[in-house]
């Protein structure tokens, strides 16, 4: 038993977390979160250029790293530093070509030269097996899709998207490079900085290549697997910031002659907090060894349990931070309110906490 | 034991309800129910619809304005008009300030501010609370020194809510910097047009620039615009927040938020079923509807204690905290129904005649920044914590 990450990971975090702090500290952070593009094409390059990217992926897909263990410490450091650089969508891109068995097309994503977006989700909801609305059918050689994907992370910047469609066979992955023909974006910011965009596919041509996945479940598998370990460990960054700041403001604001710290209905308030993330970064272990080590639907149930104990304890922290806070903790100018609002909208991505606890029960009655 | 009004309160429902039918124009309370940005103008247009009915100061004595309601007509008012999506009314002057001017002030001061509160010639804005002094207001700093027949104030003021709007603010300031806390503060009117008096706007987390900075720089306020006595501000100060307000717990705020939270859950799904009938969401939803209905008869047995004369004692802080509660779980709920659209944010929409392509659902955009927004309430006015000290302190009484 050793719940030390290993050396090599811990100078990974270091680095990471230097370089962060150093090329994107908060004002710049939220500069560029909140700016035309939705992030900084400079960090980005300097993370890619220390090797960050191919930390999230295994040797036999040209990374070096890739292992759960991997995929959190490199999120932890994002969440902490609430980067907004395109990670996520290398990350699930990256692992969905990796499980299509194209680690071929990885290359230029993991030197950050390719920057690449998963567009699954859809504006219509449907129902856990049902067929997407997006389509693909045959055209010659090669393949024509028409459908939609909803709140696309970075689609704008992206040059590819990985975009998942129903064909005959059932659901496959299609790259679709993001200025072809019949592709058109909506792009906007987000409530938690970077931009997202809603993304048109009409009679988008593509060659028969451009399906990456022939087997789109399995591959989505995989990236959904490796988002829901992201998201978690991102929280769990962003958590453990917030919680730092609240305690040291009820170290130094002080109210009725004393610091706030000192009346114990707050002392007992940030003892929750500090207990309760304690208890996701357990969680968030929990799931990086079940990435490693677990297939199915035991790996599937420890991630949800993740995925759940970030949303719900992230509602407590973010509320709590600003609560404790006071006016000052609703402003825009105080670091605090942003990584209360990445908190928050984390739990919107991928499934929120009620979602994966269901899923969670559901897959536990499977088993 | 009878829950029901009386025949002569349905009456006066009835009648507000038609009121609200005629008068409410159908543009407020569009903007209203979507979570729109109301412009100062809108603001305006609503109160002047009140005043022209006799009904905006509906709790001023009658010889200054007042229709000469009872306490549970008040409430009726104050229910049926959220419930409506008529906008709410803008407290500063008309519930704050005005009390004060009534029950302390000179009667040529409340001859002179109180037409101006209701016709909308002044727009007020408070200024307690400062950079150093939030929960512990006494502690409060900004200086108002005697020069003949003006103060001189110096100090900052923050967190003024819609000042950027204000022609006045009412201010606690120090008089006597040698006497204890609470017994060195006076109560003041200041004309924000006064030399030295600056505006600036605080950017709150969902981008709004409701809250604002007031800096004042030896700013000369004549000594007729002191409330009542010097160094008694506090006293002025502490009535306002025991003033008796009925709808300190937002009963109908709620409920029509609530209902648009069931409107919502009803038009979407999720996991290919409808929200509404997703267990989890199901139980969030239920829990809440509970809670608030508890809450609207808690509050009728705090209404009907005052209408018989029961002084306000931990009620208003039971019903600040509890109401503030429902109002946050109702906004955190309304941002989980939206998932994935919750998450684009697109200031434009929150304007009126925004005609950009929609992202996602109806009211999905509004949805996350009107949750951030709300955390406000259990900060402000006496926050959660503070209102539980007051109501600890008067049931353990240690
Ligand atoms: C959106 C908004 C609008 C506002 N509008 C106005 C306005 O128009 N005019 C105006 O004058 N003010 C206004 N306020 C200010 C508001 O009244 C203060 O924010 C409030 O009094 C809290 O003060 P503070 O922000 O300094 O927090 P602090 O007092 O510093 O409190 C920080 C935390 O400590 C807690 N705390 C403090 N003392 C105790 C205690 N004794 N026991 C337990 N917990 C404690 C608080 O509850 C809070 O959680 C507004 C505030 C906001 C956020």
């Amino acid at each position: 038993m050793d719940f030390q990450h290993s050396e090599d990971r811990r100078m990974l975090a270091d680095t990471l977390r230097r370089f962060l702090a150093e090329q994107a500290p908060v004002d710049r952070r939220n500069a560029a979160a909140y700016g035309d593009s939705g992030y900084s094409p400079a960090v980005w390059q300097g993370l890619a250029e220390l090797g960050v990217i191919g930390a999230l992926f295994p040797e036999a897909a040209g990374g070096f790293g890739g292992s759960g263990f991997d995929i959190m410490v490199v999120f932890e450091e994002i969440g902490r530093a609430l980067s907004v650089e395109p990670f996520l969508g290398a990350l699930t891109v990256g692992h969905a070509l990796a499980a299509g068995r194209r680690a071929d097309l990885l290359e230029p994503i993991i030197a950050g030269t390719s920057i690449v977006a998963l567009a699954d989700a859809e504006p219509q909801d449907r129902g856990p097996d049902a067929p997407y609305a997006t389509r693909a059918t045959p055209d010659g050689d090669g393949w024509r899709i028409d459908g939609a994907k909803a709140v696309v992370a970075q689609a704008e910047a992206a040059a590819l998207l990985l975009v998942s469609a129903q064909t005959v066979d059932g659901a496959s992955l299609f790259l679709v490079p993001s200025d072809a023909a019949g592709v058109s974006i909506q792009g906007y910011a987000n409530v938690d900085g970077g931009r997202s965009g809603e993304v048109r596919l009409s009679g988008v041509t593509l060659t028969a290549d451009a399906r990456v996945a022939a087997d789109g479940r399995a591959a989505l598998a995989a990236a959904e697997a490796a988002a829901l370990l992201a998201l978690s460990a991102e929280a769990l960054g962003a958590m453990e910031v917030a919680k730092a700041m609240t305690i040291e403001y009820l170290r130094t604001r002080k109210q009725f002659g004393v610091p706030i710290g000192k009346f114990q209905a707050l002392q007992h308030r940030i003892a929750t907090v500090l207990l309760e993330v304690e208890q996701a970064r357990s969680a968030v272990i929990n799931a990086a060894d079940a990435f490693d080590h677990d297939q199915g639907a035991d790996r599937d149930r420890r991630l949800s349990a993740a995925k759940y104990t970030v949303g719900a304890t992230g509602q407590l922290v973010a509320e709590e931070a600003i609560q404790l806070h006071g006016g000052i903790g609703m402003t825009w100018e105080l670091p605090l309110s942003h990584y209360a609002k990445r908190i928050t909208m984390i739990d919107h991505q991928m499934g929120d906490q009620d979602q994966h606890l269901q899923r969670y029960i559901a897959l536990g009655r499977a088993a | 034991m009878d829950l029901r009004f009386t025949p002569e309160e349905e009456a006066f429902r009835d009648e507000v309800r038609q009121f609200l039918v005629e008068k409410l124009p159908t543009r407020l309370s569009d903007k209203v129910r979507r979570g729109l940005h109301l412009t100062k103008a809108d603001m305006e247009e609503w109160h002047a619809i009140l005043n022209a009915r006799g009904w905006l100061a509906n709790h001023w004595p009658e010889r200054y304005g007042g229709p000469g309601w009872s306490v549970v007509q008040r409430a009726i008012f104050d229910d049926e008009a959220a419930r409506a999506f008529a906008p709410r009314l803008v407290p500063f002057g008309l519930s704050m300030l005005a009390p004060v001017l009534i029950k302390y002030g000179s009667e040529e001061q409340r001859r002179h501010y109180l037409p101006r509160i209701l016709d909308g010639t002044d727009w007020w804005c408070q200024g307690y609370s400062e950079p150093g002094a939030g929960s512990d207001l006494a502690s409060l700093k900004t200086s108002a020194v005697r020069d003949g027949n003006h103060y001189v104030v110096n100090g900052q003021k923050t967190w003024t809510t819609l000042g950027q709007y204000a022609d006045w603010i009412f201010c606690l300031v120090r008089t006597d910097p040698t006497a204890k806390a609470q017994e060195g503060i006076s109560f003041l009117l200041i004309d924000m047009k006064s030399p030295g008096v600056e505006v600036r706007p605080i950017v709150l987390l969902d981008g709004d620039a409701e809250v604002n900075e007031v800096f004042f720089t030896d700013v000369r306020v004549p000594v007729e615009n002191l409330v009542g006595e010097e160094n008694k501000g506090w006293t002025y100060a502490k009535y306002l927040l025991t003033y008796e307000r009925t709808n300190i717990a937002g009963v109908g705020a709620s409920a029509a938020a609530f209902d648009r939270l069931r409107a919502t859950a009803s038009s979407l799904t999720r996991g290919g079923r409808p929200l509404a009938d997703d267990p989890l969401f199901a139980a969030r939803l239920a829990r809440i509807e509970i809670d608030l209905a508890n809450m609207a008869t808690t509050n009728l047995r705090v209404v009907a204690a005052a209408a018989h004369g029961g002084a306000p004692g931990a009620e208003s802080s039971m019903l600040k905290i509890k109401g503030t509660e429902i109002r946050q779980a109702i906004t955190a709920l309304q941002r989980r129904a939206f998932g994935i659209y919750a998450q684009p944010f697109v200031p434009e929409a929150l304007e009126e005649g925004y005609n950009g392509a929609p992202v996602g659902p109806e009211d999905a955009n509004t949805a996350a920044p009107t949750y951030f927004n709300m955390r406000k309430l259990s900060i402000f006015g006496g926050s959660n914590e503070v209102q539980k000290n007051i109501i600890s302190k008067m049931i353990v009484g240690l």
